[in-house]
């Protein structure tokens, strides 16, 4: 380990931390925005709940560095290309979680509501969806994780994060490198984790904490 | 061109199908190099998810937290990074890349037995009980085939992600259809980089139909309608 390495690079280790967050929180909160309408219609209409899982497990199936590949052709060597790939990869995440949180809300607080004279979509909005919260930022929160780990395979298409330090690393055979770019990538996604958690806390003011 | 003209004029040349490094015994080898830390994993995780299930029965206590969070947390590390540490700091062997694949696989197999056994209900195991089983039989009879749907979906998810990682290992020096990915990568030829994407992609969708197959097969009947998908 070569410490003195790490003050000597910083600015560049701060800009690759920079572009690991951008390329993985970005991709999970688009996520977020499409599976929240695709659950609610795959929670509501039993039919289309099937093939929705069927197409998200054979997308998640699909290994990134495949991913990347295949949208080479439309996307190029871009940081776009490895953010419509990662956005794809967490709506399979986030979507089952949508679903499962609707489905686990209990009759009786649908009848409830429906009972106070909510509509449809008021109920939906004000009852139904706060109540599924916590399942759906569970799914957030793998979604956002594994988006910053696997945001550093797009280093060899060549969109640079912190997988810039594990392929420099090797190629200089010069670990701190590498290590540096393992603890930030983690360091980054438990920091992600942890504010989701935080966010989850703030918006279940009802749920029970142990 | 779109990705998959490239893929299909790659991969229909005949030269591509003979001789050595050719397509086919690419993806023995990558079969090979799949099957061996996911075998290994299972041999590990599954018994040990199920004794701790077993333990816990039905209750969801400290314990579950933290296998569940440890799980979470696996994929929060970079599999290149791992791949690349190893080998930078212990030259490439058999270890380098068996190692990390079977860390890696260990997580989803392990929760997903634990959850399996640990949600058996507790009438059924008090049924198994008086029907005078002993814990074994309880184990190995009931709980076991009960949370099998689940156990299957913990070693397909260890699959897809050994299959990926094995791709990426490519960049280390491993062999397999990563092979076609890095060095057209490195040599800027889309053809082979296109081709091998293609088939690790259909490899990929292979590995989820057999689970599809083997959970047909070994899922009693019965059970078949709780099936979960994650």
């Amino acid at each position: 380990m070569d410490w003195s390495w790490i003050p000597g690079n910083g600015a560049q280790i701060w800009q690759l931390t920079y572009e690991n967050a951008y390329l993985g929180i970005i991709p999970a909160l688009i996520g977020l925005v499409i599976s929240i309408p695709l659950g609610i219609l795959a929670a509501r209409w039993r039919w289309f709940y099937p093939p929705v899982l069927a197409v998200v497990n054979v997308i998640y199936a699909i290994p990134a560095l495949a991913l990347f590949i295949a949208l080479i052709p439309t996307f190029g060597l871009t940081d776009t290309n490895v953010i419509v790939a990662l956005t794809l990869y967490s709506m399979c995440v986030i979507t089952p979680n949508v679903v499962a949180g609707l489905r686990a809300v209990p009759a009786s607080v649908r009848q409830a509501a429906t009972a106070m004279g909510y509509g449809t979509l008021r109920r939906l909005l004000a009852v139904e969806l706060p109540l599924a919260v916590p399942v759906i930022i569970a799914g957030l929160r793998v979604a956002v994780v594994s988006a910053i780990s696997l945001a550093s395979v797009g280093q060899l298409i060549g969109v640079s994060q912190l997988g810039y330090l594990f392929i420099d690393g090797e190629q200089r055979a010069f670990p701190t490198e590498v290590y540096v770019g393992l603890v930030l990538v983690i360091a980054l996604a438990i920091a992600c984790d942890l504010v989701l958690v935080g966010i989850r806390r703030a918006l279940t003011p009802w749920a029970v904490r142990s | 061109m779109s990705f998959f003209s490239w893929a299909w004029d790659w991969i229909t040349q005949a030269r591509n199908w003979h001789g050595s490094d050719s397509i086919p015994q690419q993806i023995v080898a990558h079969l090979g190099y799949s099957a061996l830390p996911l075998v290994i994993a299972a041999v590990i995780a599954v018994p040990l998810g199920v004794a701790l299930g077993h333990r816990s029965s039905g209750a969801t206590g400290r314990g579950a937290t933290a296998i569940v969070n440890l799980a979470n947390a696996s994929r929060a590390i970079p599999t290149l990074g791992l791949l690349v540490l190893l080998v930078v700091v212990l030259g490439f062997s058999p270890l380098t890349w068996l190692l990390p694949l079977v860390v890696l696989a260990i997580p989803p197999i392990l929760v997903n037995a634990y959850e399996g056994v640990a949600g058996v209900d507790r009438d059924v195991r008090d049924a198994a009980r008086g029907a005078g089983m002993t814990t074994w039989q309880q184990i190995v009879r009931v709980e076991v085939p009960i949370a099998l749907p689940l156990i299957l979906v913990g070693l397909r998810t260890a699959a897809i992600f050994v299959v990926a990682t094995a791709t990426i290992a490519a960049y280390i020096g491993l062999g397999g259809l990563g092979r076609f990915i890095i060095d057209g990568l490195a040599s800027s030829q889309y053809g082979p980089v296109a081709g091998g994407a293609l088939l690790v992609v259909i490899l990929a969708v292979l590995v989820l139909l057999l689970f599809a197959v083997l959970s047909r097969l070994l899922v009693p009947a019965g059970l078949r309608r709780q099936e979960r998908s994650e």
